[in-house]
């Protein structure tokens, strides 16, 4: 134990780090290093891995202080996937060996990460993926079609599920991997979207060879791995502290104000009805927000993501109406390849296409409602008929 | 607990304290106002359980949790008070708890009117505001003639004004008068809420105490009624789902509980997020009219623009869910359908919330 766990020893511990560099005359990236070292990179990792073993709720502590001290970030939205769902996969389930590996580069994003989970025949049925890894010696030979990748063009590792026995039923014979993206077998191609722009992209992969040493967890174990992937993912996409009008009905909102001539009774009742809820559904997750800190987690998060959905694609739809011979043109159909993604960033249009994209992504919102319906409310799953039958003899 | 709410940040969670009220209030429902009970006492002379609330006034103290200490109540907040009206919600109890300890006791609480308050809020004394049960915060009400020191004029749409003992009555003259319930003439109207019934007031000379100006009481009294209101709707689509998806799991057709078909599960997840949503914005509403916050009136104003629709949601689904025994008089789901739906229309329909917000938040009519 280093004492570390209170919030006047990580004070003192950060106000060392800045005293030995000091942000004004140090590299962006020897300070990042230096932070993840003295353990202030994410103070609940254990120490040696960026952290030190404190409770979750003192980051803010040390981030506020740093903030202060005009330190640099490792821009976190530009690395969200390592993060978010890869860093805590691997502190769960890597060896020794890989922590130390890839927990550093990936925090300070000298290592940018991607996922490669979804294929074209394997979305809200993931279990079903088709992408096979053969083993060949001390290393693993994967053939198969990613999609819905981000980032992927800027990836130098990605997370990889991998059917490894296509015999058994199809949840258990999925292996979860670490994967080069710079392997030649890999090809990243971008996936233009109804945007305009590709924030994805499809990879194939063809006899790209990944080392035993690159497995994480055990051989057919990869479905219980993902598992620590995809909650950590519904955790980040459940969204943060929003203030009044915080989210997509604060543009519409302010156009309303600004543009009179614009305004009709019709928009108005449907504008205020939409007001209404999405001023709920902030409360609603401020209420979960207040009971995850109070030790009690409600179920509220998965339904908080439903909502969301629904109330960016109703508000966008309006703001749309709203403009008018405005709502006819659209900002930039250029293909581009963003490395960030803003849901209220352009105009009205883009976020009305963008918003399409929010009921499906991260699970659809027909799945995350029978998600609800049973675990929240108990009712009897669907009959299953694929739970007992081998992989290879699923129909597809 | 850890969380620390600041003016911005309303408290929405509930407390220890507000949870043992609760289960206390849930215990009392559960023994002395069962759904058969109810719905007997619809169509006798005493629609009002007058043993209830004598249990949860006297018993309980629960009529003066809005009333401080040194004014003869238990000096708790709207927060308490929510909590009560959740699970007398959930069990459509006929108790006078909304008109009298809330509404009623707001306007004597702005009145200063300390002798008739303490009554009230001892639950010996039963008020009802003589303001339709339909006028919202911000809406226009009727008031009568005074004329030679006396009251004349009728009034409809008094809720639980059969139950009560006092009549709070706005004049003409500007000002609010308590007026004894037997000098005036009450008549129960066949209502569509058969656990909360109005009434006409015919007052013919009737004699009034003047206890101030009615126009700030009625204000605060229905701005309450309105915020409290939703922690009532609250409660009663808590039920509505709980009990749609009880019956769903046992229910057999096809060879399969019938909450197994999807397009079933959907429609409960859909209901049981708008009723977790309902939860936060009527503990917003509570929570802020206890602290007396500024933005109260847009707490309110969210808080019932969003309630109705999803507690008249709650009640049909339940109907339509449980099939042909929902249709039925023996069953309990009309009460809820029925407490509903005229709750949809108390203290504001949704939409006069909305005009009310469009001023409030700036987002004007064309």
């Amino acid at each position: 134990m280093t004492g570390a766990t209170d919030a006047a020893e990580l004070r003192r511990r950060t106000a060392e780090l800045l005293a030995a560099h000091p942000p004004a005359t140090t590299d962006r990236l020897d300070f990042l290093r230096a932070r993840f070292d003295a353990g202030l990179a994410w103070v609940h990792f254990p120490e040696g891995l960026g952290g030190l073993g404190a409770p979750r709720s003192l980051q803010p502590v040390v981030d506020a202080e740093l903030a202060a001290a005009g330190a640099p970030d490792n821009d976190p939205r530009r690395i969200g996937i390592g993060l978010g769902m890869a860093a805590p996969t691997i502190l769960q389930y890597g060896t020794e060996e890989q922590k130390r590996r890839f927990l550093k580069p990936l925090w300070t994003g000298e290592e940018v990460w991607c996922q490669l989970f979804s294929e074209p025949g394997a979305g809200s049925d993931l279990a079903a993926l088709g992408t096979r890894a053969v083993p060949e010696g001390e290393d693993w030979v994967v053939n198969g079609q990613k999609v819905w990748t981000s980032s992927a063009h800027l990836a130098r590792w990605a997370i990889l599920i991998a059917r490894t026995d296509p015999d058994v039923p199809k949840h258990r014979g999925i292996t979860y991997f670490v994967c080069d993206m710079t392997d030649p077998g890999v090809e990243v191609r971008p996936l233009r979207q109804i945007t305009g722009e590709a924030e994805f992209n499809e990879v194939f992969l063809t006899d790209v060879r990944i080392p035993d040493a690159h497995r994480l967890g055990e051989v057919g174990d990869g479905w219980r791995v993902a598992q620590t992937t995809l909650n950590n993912e519904r955790v980040a996409i459940g969204g943060a502290r929003l203030p009044r009008e915080g989210g997509m009905i604060g543009p519409v909102s302010g156009t309303w104000r600004e543009r009179p001539e614009l305004r009709t009774h019709d928009l108005h009742q449907r504008l205020l009805t939409l007001w209404v809820e999405a001023e709920v559904a902030r409360l609603t997750g401020e209420r979960l927000r207040q009971q995850l800190v109070a030790g009690q987690p409600g179920p509220e998060g998965a339904g908080m993501k439903l909502a969301f959905a629904r109330l960016n694609q109703q508000i966008s739809g309006l703001e749309v109406e709203l403009l008018g011979e405005e709502g006819l043109l659209y900002d930039d159909w250029t293909m581009r390849r963003p490395e960030l993604v803003d849901f209220t960033g352009r105009d009205a249009g883009y976020r009305y296409l963008r918003s399409k994209g929010n009921s499906i992504e991260g699970g659809t919102s027909e799945v995350l409602l029978n998600i609800v319906a049973e675990r929240v409310l108990g009712l009897p799953a669907e009959p299953r008929t694929d739970k007992d039958v081998a992989w290879k003899d699923l129909s597809r | 607990m850890s969380t620390t709410p600041t003016s911005t940040q309303p408290d929405l969670l509930y407390s220890e304290e507000e949870e043992a009220l609760r289960a206390a209030v849930r215990d009392l429902l559960t023994d002395h106002c069962d759904a058969p009970g109810v719905i007997a006492r619809t169509e006798s002379d005493a629609p009002h359980d007058r043993p209830l609330w004598k249990a949860l006034t006297e018993g309980m103290g629960l009529a003066g949790l809005l009333v401080p200490e040194e004014r003869g109540g238990q000096g708790a907040t709207h927060r308490e008070a929510a909590v009560v009206l959740e699970e007398l919600g959930r069990a459509v109890a006929p108790v006078p708890y909304l008109t009298s300890a809330v509404v009623a006791t707001e306007a004597l609480l702005k009145c200063g009117a300390d002798d008739l308050l303490a009554e009230l809020a001892a639950g010996r004394t039963i008020g009802a505001l003589a303001v339709a049960l339909n006028v919202a915060p911000h809406g226009a009400y009727r008031t009568v003639r005074l004329a030679d020191g006396v009251l004349h004029g009728e009034l409809t749409g008094i809720a639980d004004a059969a139950a009560a003992d006092v009549l709070l009555v706005p004049a003409d003259d500007g000002g609010l008068y308590a007026v004894a319930a037997d000098a005036a003439t009450v008549t129960p109207q066949v209502s569509l809420d058969l656990t909360r019934p109005v009434a006409t007031v015919v007052l013919d000379g009737a004699p009034g105490t003047r206890l101030g100006a009615a126009e700030p009481a009625v204000r605060r009294a229905l701005r309450a009624g309105a915020g409290l209101l939703a922690s009532e709707q609250s409660g009663l689509a808590d039920w509505c789902l709980t009990e749609t998806v009880r019956h769903l799991k046992e229910r057999k057709q096809f060879n399969r509980p019938v909450g197994g078909f999807q397009s079933l599960k959907h429609r409960l997840a859909q209901l049981w997020l708008e009723v977790v949503s309902l939860r936060a914005a009527a503990r917003n509403a509570a929570d802020l009219l206890a602290t007396g916050d500024e933005d109260a009136a847009v707490a309110v104003a969210v808080a019932q623009a969003y309630a109705a629709p999803v507690a008249v949601r709650a009640a049909e689904e339940a109907v339509q869910l449980h099939g042909g025994i929902g249709m039925t008089w023996e069953h309990p789901a009309h009460l809820y359908l029925k407490r509903a739906k005229a709750d949809s229309i108390a203290y504001g329909t949704a939409g006069g919330h909305r005009a009310a917000l469009a001023e409030l938040v700036d987002l004007r009519a064309p």
